[in-house]
This record gives structure tokens, C-alpha cells and sequence, in this order.
């Protein structure tokens, strides 16, 4: 693949996403997951979506694919490559131009050997010689395609995964949380095998809540805080003391950060079904005015990034 | 796995013991007098003299212990005893009786498995629509419905209104029994087995349904999805590999509802199978018979449940030792 | 354009009013089964006289359901046959649940000793078809109507204890349990302020489901001949009266008590599977 210049693959803009539930009784109630979400990412860049775990960063990348369960609700607009992405287009992207690269062994189907997995993910070609010659790149031994999953090794596991989306020949790859609580050594493996694949021109989103990771591999990180992105800032922003950085809760969270000072955040986020109506930050925000609690935010640009704060300058 | 055999093994011996000393226990302390279930409609020509001798001859004047011990020792050599009703061993007629039996569950089973999970894969694949309602409404239906009643309809409608089959009876009536053929005994059989089968069926298909429907809730079909699969493919590549084996398990542990059925057809339609004659044992008080058919049909259920152990270890990869996978790093 | 599809919004209406149609199902069902228990109760040994002008009559506005061999009324039959399995089944449930509760507690709370006997205890009921530990006990009672009740009543708690001990199993390592321990409550402190509440919903859906298994098994015992006598118009005694006169066209005396009998055990069926729902709403979600 050639090249490109920067222009967006991917634009993603108001995307919210809400859940119908019941709870005891039967009574419905609606979570809202993602409200008002917009970015975007460009070919051949790492993209890194950084927030704490259980943010519901991973609904973003089954929004993109279109593989949300059933009773949820999706609200807003994606254009991939200049065209809106409906869900027969979703349908016909995923696996083919959009891969998803899962977060555990989980997501391989127990009862099936890795190779044939692999496999699947090849549409055109001799499939078996392009499986080897994947699993030859990844240093994974012959025989390897022959096991079941439960018989891989963490690091084993992890090449199989990236293998299984690094296989076809995706614009966009996904990443959702690849390297959960992982030896230092296969997480930097890993991270390292995500750059090569944005060196041939794929977008790489990398969604994870581990901010150092992200700060390695990234060129522009979105920071994710309670179902939305608060901030987008190439990752050289992220230096200093964060004076560089837009969104209060960006600079603190590097400011959290061991070799920062390790100064932690006070509060947690706010519960999804209780969200503050003003900006989502505002509890924990010492910057917070009256503003700030009883209006919105607007998503806007700002130094080469973008950020979502009545106060940032 | 050879402990695992093992211990399975042993776990049958002290269930089969327990099952055959309660029973016999219990048999022995119920109100029933073994001699007056003998002697039967006999009663009034029987002087005390021959009751005693009656009772002398199946051992019933000794003490209970002693009774037991020598119960217990006919066991162990494996000598049930003899029936009281068919005057005959009672391994030779649990023998004889299983056989029948066994054709008729067999069939319902095979039937009742490849229908039930046709429907359930159905039904899990169209959740939440109206096909989807259909076969779960018309399978706990048939959960409910009492399974000689179907059999009844099925008689009324079949051998009463068509006439396109005898009322019953194994064989036909009449005919010695190197004479019957083996058309004679699957025409005889064909109306009991469909029966069972159609009621056999509600189990396997819910139970494959609900399977189904977590396995397409799981992370790798999340992810096969992801990749491009359509519902179809995700069914061939994920589903039924997947399915497969907790559906044919659960078949195999089901052996203990498939006897209980089948006592209720054959004693519906006739059939001179094992159920039959565990019927006729408990109402005219044939205790041997009764004893072994227990103790025989737990043997049964068990084989059943190893069976649906057995085919785990041998087919399920994750059960098989890691093996080489660790040195390949 | 929203990517929202058509068909999640759909989902979202049709699901919405599910909470009344729940209860509304639940109120139905149960005025349904206390409207058939008192029926029987009212109807008493009316209707079940023998009538020798008005035998073998098929089904007619007068005798909605026919007539037997006797005359008698098959309505009044059916229904007093109902309300006998009405009564075996609440039998059977309440003991079963009450059976099913101690044991248990007592395997998930009693040390290992205990729980592995139970254990035993369970597998050990659950190794001989059901249908043959009911001859098997029906004939140790002596065949009669203490044998059929005992039966049913005794052999129908192995599952629920198991569903209960799982459950209370892991209800033991919730955090607010172990807090309890910590304090120094004592096992039956814990027990009866924090597990039996919990186990109060399991308890009794597990109950309402116990009748359809129970009704089905008495209604099968009694028709292999065991324990209710002729007199007693129990279904299972009626449809094996009938097989004599099928031959002879008499469809009538089989059909209705039958298909009575299965609405009956699916009424319970569908009790049990929306209070469930209400109670526990993750078996809804799917
Ligand atoms: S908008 Fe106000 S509360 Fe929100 S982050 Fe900015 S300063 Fe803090």
C-alpha cells in the first residue's frame, strides 16, 4: 500500500450509544455509554484511546464494526473513506478493511485450532501459505497452528491475535485493549508489532487504559472520560508538567502518572446512570465554575488538538 | 483418566449397592406380605400347611438379618432370584424385556435427538422471532403434556380411526414366537417409538436452543462477527462445534427420563417390554422382579451419565493434557 | 444520517410495556388455578353420581365433556380430578421446597462431611428413574393412596437442593456475608438474616415449578394402576378407565381430561416462568 497523504480515514462525529436493561421487577432503565463522542483518525497513524478500565472504551470499536448487541441504541455519524458507514456497509467492511484485534484468547473460538482461525480472516489467495508466512513473521513455530487455544502461551496467544487482523490487508485496524496485565516484555512485543502495521499504511486505533503504552506507540491520543473524549492531543503534548495539555482531566491523569509525581485523582468517575447534567468532570474539577455545572462543554479546537472545557487555553 | 474411570466406578458400585439395600429394606419393612402377593387369586385353595411351605421355600420364615445375608450373597453370585410372576430368573426376564425395551428407546432416541436438535439450532439462530416463540411454545408444551395422554391420541387416532396399526401388543396375538417377523415387530413398534420420540424431542431442543444462544452471546462469535462472519457461517464454523457436544452429553443423561417414558408407552400400547414388567411386578407384589428391574435400570441411567463423561474426555481438546504447547515458546 | 437502525428502536417499543404484561400473566394465572381449585371444592360429589339413562353420551351443551359408561358427568369428573392433583401437587411442592431448603443450607453451610453426604443423598435419588422410585415406593406403602402421595411428595426435592445449595454456595463468599462471619455472627445469624431472604425468590419459583413435575407424576402413577382406587376420579385413574371404551369410539372419555391436565401443568409452568422473570431479570435480558 502506498503512502497516503495525511487525510481522515475515519471520522467519527456525536456518536452515542444507549442501553435498554431490566433491572429487579422488570422495570426498564436506559444507560447512556457513549454520549456525544466524536474523532477521528488518519491513515497510517497510531491513534490511541486512553481511559480508565470499564469506560465502555470497547463499545466504540463495536459501534465502528457494527456488532453491538441487540438492545443497543446507536445515535450520531461515521464516514469511513468519504462514505457514511451504514450498517450494510459495516457488514461489508469488517474483517475485510476493518479488523478488530480482541483483548484475550476468549475470542477465539475454544474448539477450533489457530491456524484454521487465522485462516478465516483471508479472503483472497492461498490461504495456508499465507498463514505460514504470517506465523513465520510473528516467530510462531510450525506446529503452533495446529493447537487450540487454551494451549497457547500468553505471548503465543498475543502474536496469534495480532496475526489474526494483521493477516488480511485491513485500512483500519483496532485494537481493543491488547495488552491487559501482560509481561513488560510481550506488551512492547505487541506494541511494536502495532507500529510496523501503521508503517504499511494502516490506521491503527489502540484502545487501552494504560497510558504509558499509549504515550509508546501513539501519535495523537484521545483521552476518554465517562462515555465521551474529553481531549485529542499529539502525544508530544503529554511532557512536562502537562502545560501542553487542554483538559484538566488529561493532566491529571499524566500528572498520576509514578514518574510524574504519582499525584492521584480524588473521586472516581461518575456511574453511568447518575451522570452530572453540566460537564462530566465538573465533581472532581478544580477549575469548576457555576458554568461548568450547569452547561455542556462543546467539543472545540485549540492548539492542534481538541478538547471539551469551557476554561482550557 | 484411568483414576478418573476409576473413581466413577467406584461412585456406581455405592450408588448400585445403596440403591439395591434400601430397596431391599425397604421392601422387607413395607406392610406387604411376599407369601399373599405369591399366591395371588390362589388364595382360598391354600391350606396354612402350603403357606409355610411356600414361605419356607423363598426363605421368608428366617430372621431379617439372616434374610438379607443370604439375599446379599444370591447378589454377589448374581442371582436375582426367581420372578414370582413369570416363574423364571430374574436376570433371564429383565434380559428378555430389556431388549424390547431397548428398541423402542433406542428409536425414540436417535428420533428424538436429530429432530430436537434441528429445531433447537432453529430456534437459537432466529431468537426473539416469532419462529423462535413457535418452537419454544410448542416444546414446553409438550414438557407439560402428560405422555400417555399423547399416547392415547396417538392410538385413538392411528389404531382406533385409521386402523393403520394394531391396538397393541409386541407381536401379534396368537402367533408363536419363532414365527413372528421382523416387520411384525417394527410395525408393533413403530407407534410407541414415535410417541416417545415426539415427547423426547421438547427436552433436546430447548436444551440446544439455550446452548446455542450463549455460545452466539459469546466473546468469539463476537469476534468472528468482527471479522466478517454472517450469521450463517458463524452458525457452520462456531455454533455447532461448539453445541455439539453439550447436546449429545445431555442426551446420554437423559436415559433416566427416556426409561420413565417408556414404562408409560409400553404399558399404553401394550408392549412386553422391561417397563411393562416393572409394572406388573409393583402391582402384584413380585419383589425379586421388582428388585432387579431397580436395581437395573439404575445401571442404566448410570451407563448413560458415563457414557456422557466418557465422550468429553475424548472429544473436548481442553480436557486433553497441554502437551507439547509450553516447550514451543 | 443516525446509524441507529429501524429495528433496535422496534426492540425497545414492543419490550416496553413487558413489566405489566408479567404481572398481568401472574394476576391471570393465578386466578385461574384458585378459580379451578374452588370449583372442585364446590362441585363435591355432585355430578358424580351414576345416571344410567345418559351413558356414553359424547360431548353436548348439557354434559360439555360427555358422559362415561355410568353416566357420570365427565366435567365434574375432571374437575375433581384436577383438584385431587391440585392438592397432591401443593403436597408435593411444600414439602419438596421445605426438604429441598434444609438440605441445602445444611450441605452449603454444614462442612464438608455434610455436604458430601447430601451430595450422595441427591445422586443417589436421581440414580433410578423417577417413574420406578414411585412403583417402587407406591408398592412399599402397600399400593394404596398414602403410597402415591408419599411418593410424590418424598421424590421430588433432588434438584431444587441442588439449585439451593449452589446457590447458597456462592451467596456465602458475597462480601456483605463474609462481613457478617468477620463480626462473629454466628452461622444461624447469617443464615436467617441474610441467606433466607435471599433464597426467598429462588425458593419460590422453585416451589411453583415443583407442581407441574408432581402432577405429571401422579397423574402417571395413578394410571399404571398404583394407589387411588377406582372411586377417586383422579386423571390418571380416569384416562386408564378409558382405554377400554377407546375401541369403541368413546374418544371423548380420553381427550378432555387429558388436554385438562396439560393445561393445568402448563398454567403452573407459566406461573413459574414469569415470576422468575420478575424476580430475577436477568433470565429477561436475552
Ligand atoms: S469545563 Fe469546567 S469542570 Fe469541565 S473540565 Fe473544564 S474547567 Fe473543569
Amino acid at each position: 500500500m502506498k503512502k497516503e497523504a495525511v487525510t481522515t480515514l475515519l471520522e467519527v462525529s456525536d456518536l452515542s450509544i444507549t442501553f435498554t436493561q431490566y433491572i429487579s421487577g422488570l422495570r426498564q432503565r436506559t444507560i447512556r455509554a457513549i454520549i456525544n463522542l466524536s474523532v477521528n483518525i488518519n491513515h497510517g497513524e497510531v491513534l490511541a484511546i486512553v481511559g480508565a478500565s470499564g469506560s465502555g472504551k470497547s463499545l466504540l470499536a463495536h459501534a465502528i464494526l457494527g456488532i453491538l448487541p441487540g438492545n443497543a441504541c446507536v445515535d450520531g455519524k461515521m464516514v469511513y473513506a468519504g462514505e457514511l458507514l451504514t450498517p450494510a456497509r459495516q457488514a461489508a467492511l469488517r474483517g475485510r478493511e476493518i479488523a478488530l484485534i480482541p483483548q484475550s484468547v476468549n475470542f477465539l473460538d475454544p474448539l477450533m485450532r489457530v491456524g484454521a482461525q487465522v485462516r478465516s480472516g483471508i479472503f483472497n489467495g492461498n490461504s495456508t501459505a499465507l498463514q505460514r508466512e504470517i506465523f513465520d513473521r510473528y516467530h510462531l513455530a510450525v506446529g503452533t497452528e495446529q493447537l487450540f487455544p487454551f494451549q497457547l502461551s500468553g505471548g503465543m496467544a498475543r502474536r496469534v491475535l495480532v496475526a489474526t487482523a494483521a493477516v488480511g490487508s485491513a485500512r483500519l485496524i483496532i485494537a481493543d485493549e491488547p495488552t491487559p496485565g501482560l509481561h513488560p516484555m510481550i506488551v512492547r512485543e505487541t506494541l511494536a508489532h502495532l507500529r510496523e502495521l501503521s508503517a504499511t499504511g494502516s490506521a491503527v486505533m489502540l484502545i487501552t487504559h494504560d497510558i504509558s503504552a499509549a504515550l509508546e506507540t501513539a501519535d495523537r491520543i484521545a483521552v476518554f472520560y465517562a462515555g465521551t473524549t474529553v481531549e485529542t492531543a499529539p502525544a508530544s503534548d503529554f511532557c512536562g508538567d502537562g502545560e501542553l495539555l487542554r483538559h484538566p482531566y488529561s493532566k491529571a491523569l499524566w500528572q498520576a502518572l509514578p514518574q510524574n509525581g504519582f499525584q492521584p485523582i480524588d473521586g472516581s468517575q461518575p456511574s453511568i446512570d447518575n451522570l452530572p447534567c453540566g460537564c462530566l468532570f465538573a465533581p472532581r474539577c478544580s477549575l469548576a465554575s457555576r458554568d461548568c455545572l450547569t452547561t455542556v462543554p462543546e467539543l472545540r479546537s485549540l492548539r492542534g488538538g481538541e478538547t471539551r472545557c469551557h476554561h482550557a487555553a | 483418566m484411568l483414576l478418573f474411570l476409576l473413581g466413577r466406578i467406584l461412585r456406581l458400585l455405592t450408588l448400585l449397592v445403596a440403591v439395591s439395600v434400601l430397596s431391599f429394606l425397604l421392601l422387607e419393612l413395607s406392610p406387604i406380605d411376599p407369601v399373599r402377593a405369591y399366591v395371588g387369586a390362589d388364595m382360598l385353595k391354600v391350606g396354612p400347611e402350603q403357606w409355610a411351605k411356600i414361605a419356607e421355600y423363598w426363605g421368608l420364615d428366617q430372621p431379617l438379618p439372616e434374610r438379607f445375608a443370604r439375599w446379599g450373597m444370591a447378589i454377589l453370585r448374581g442371582d436375582f432370584g426367581v420372578s414370582m410372576i413369570f416363574r423364571r430368573p430374574v436376570l433371564a426376564v429383565i434380559g428378555e424385556r430389556f431388549l424390547a425395551s431397548l428398541a423402542l428407546m433406542l428409536t425414540a432416541w436417535v428420533f428424538s435427538g436429530v429432530f430436537g436438535f434441528a429445531l433447537g439450532v432453529l430456534a437459537g439462530m432466529k431468537q426473539g422471532t416469532w419462529t423462535d416463540r413457535l418452537i419454544k411454545w410448542y416444546c414446553l408444551t409438550l414438557a407439560s403434556t402428560p405422555l400417555f395422554w399423547l399416547a392415547l391420541l396417538m392410538l385413538l387416532t392411528f389404531a382406533v380411526w385409521l386402523s393403520w396399526f394394531p391396538i397393541g401388543l409386541g407381536v401379534p396375538a396368537g402367533v408363536p414366537t419363532y414365527e413372528v417377523t421382523l416387520s411384525d415387530r417394527l410395525y408393533h413398534l413403530l407407534l410407541p417409538a414415535l410417541t416417545l420420540s415426539i415427547t423426547g424431542v421438547a427436552g433436546v431442543a430447548l436444551h440446544t436452543r439455550q446452548k446455542l444462544v450463549e455460545v452466539l452471546q459469546s466473546d468469539y462469535v463476537l469476534f468472528a462477527r468482527a471479522r466478517g462472519e454472517s450469521g450463517l457461517q458463524v452458525l457452520l464454523r462456531h455454533g455447532l462445534r461448539n453445541i455439539a457436544l453439550p447436546v449429545t452429553t445431555l442426551q446420554f443423561a437423559s436415559f433416566s427420563e427416556l426409561f420413565g417414558g417408556s414404562i408409560l408407552a409400553e404399558q399404553v400400547f401394550s408392549y412386553p417390554g422391561l417397563g411393562q414388567a416393572a409394572v406388573q411386578a409393583g402391582l402384584r407384589g413380585d419383589v425379586p422382579l421388582l428388585l432387579g428391574v431397580v436395581a437395573f435400570s439404575a445401571l442404566f441411567v448410570f451407563a448413560g451419565n458415563l457414557a456422557a463423561e466418557l465422550l468429553y474426555w475424548l472429544i473436548d481438546p481442553r480436557l486433553r493434557p497441554k502437551g507439547d504447547a509450553c516447550e514451543q515458546r | 444520517m443516525p446509524v441507529s437502525s429501524a429495528k433496535t428502536l422496534l426492540l425497545s417499543c414492543r419490550s416496553f410495556n413487558r413489566r405489566q404484561r408479567t404481572l398481568m400473566v401472574v394476576a391471570l394465572t393465578t386466578v385461574c388455578l384458585l378459580a379451578l381449585l374452588c370449583g372442585g371444592l364446590l362441585l363435591g360429589e355432585e355430578g358424580l353420581s351414576t345416571n344410567l339413562t345418559n351413558r356414553n353420551m359424547p360431548p353436548s351443551l348439557s354434559y360439555p365433556l360427555g358422559t362415561d359408561w355410568l353416566g357420570r358427568n365427565m366435567l365434574a369428573r375432571t374437575v375433581q380430578g384436577l383438584s385431587l392433583s391440585f392438592a397432591v401437587g401443593l403436597a408435593a411442592a411444600s414439602t419438596s421446597a421445605f426438604i429441598a431448603l434444609v438440605l441445602g443450607l445444611t450441605a452449603a453451610l454444614g462442612g464438608k462431611r455434610l455436604d458430601a453426604a447430601i451430595t450422595w443423598l441427591v445422586d443417589l435419588f436421581l440414580a433410578v428413574p423417577h417413574l420406578v422410585l414411585l412403583i417402587l415406593i407406591a408398592f412399599i406403602f402397600g399400593g394404596g393412596i398414602t403410597g402415591v402421595i408419599t411418593g410424590v411428595t418424598l421424590t421430588h426435592w433432588p434438584a431444587l437442593t441442588r439449585l439451593l445449595r449452589a446457590e447458597v454456595l456462592q451467596l456465602r463468599s458475597a462480601e456483605f456475608v463474609l462481613v457478617s462471619r468477620h463480626l462473629g455472627r454466628s452461622r444461624w445469624w447469617v443464615a436467617t438474616r441474610h441467606l433466607l431472604p435471599h433464597l426467598k425468590p429462588q425458593l419460590l419459583v422453585g416451589l411453583i415449578l415443583l407442581f407441574p413435575h408432581a402432577i405429571l407424576h401422579e397423574a402417571a402413577i395413578t394410571f399404571l394402576g398404583f394407589g387411588l382406587s377406582p372411586h377417586r376420579p383422579a386423571i390418571g385413574v380416569i384416562l386408564s378407565e378409558s382405554m377400554q371404551y377407546l375401541s369403541a369410539g368413546s374418544w371423548w372419555l380420553a381427550f378432555f381430561p387429558g388436554l385438562a391436565l396439560l393445561i393445568m401443568v402448563r398454567t403452573f409452568d407459566v406461573l413459574g416462568d414469569n415470576l422468575r422473570l420478575l424476580l430475577d431479570p436477568h433470565s429477561a435480558q436475552e
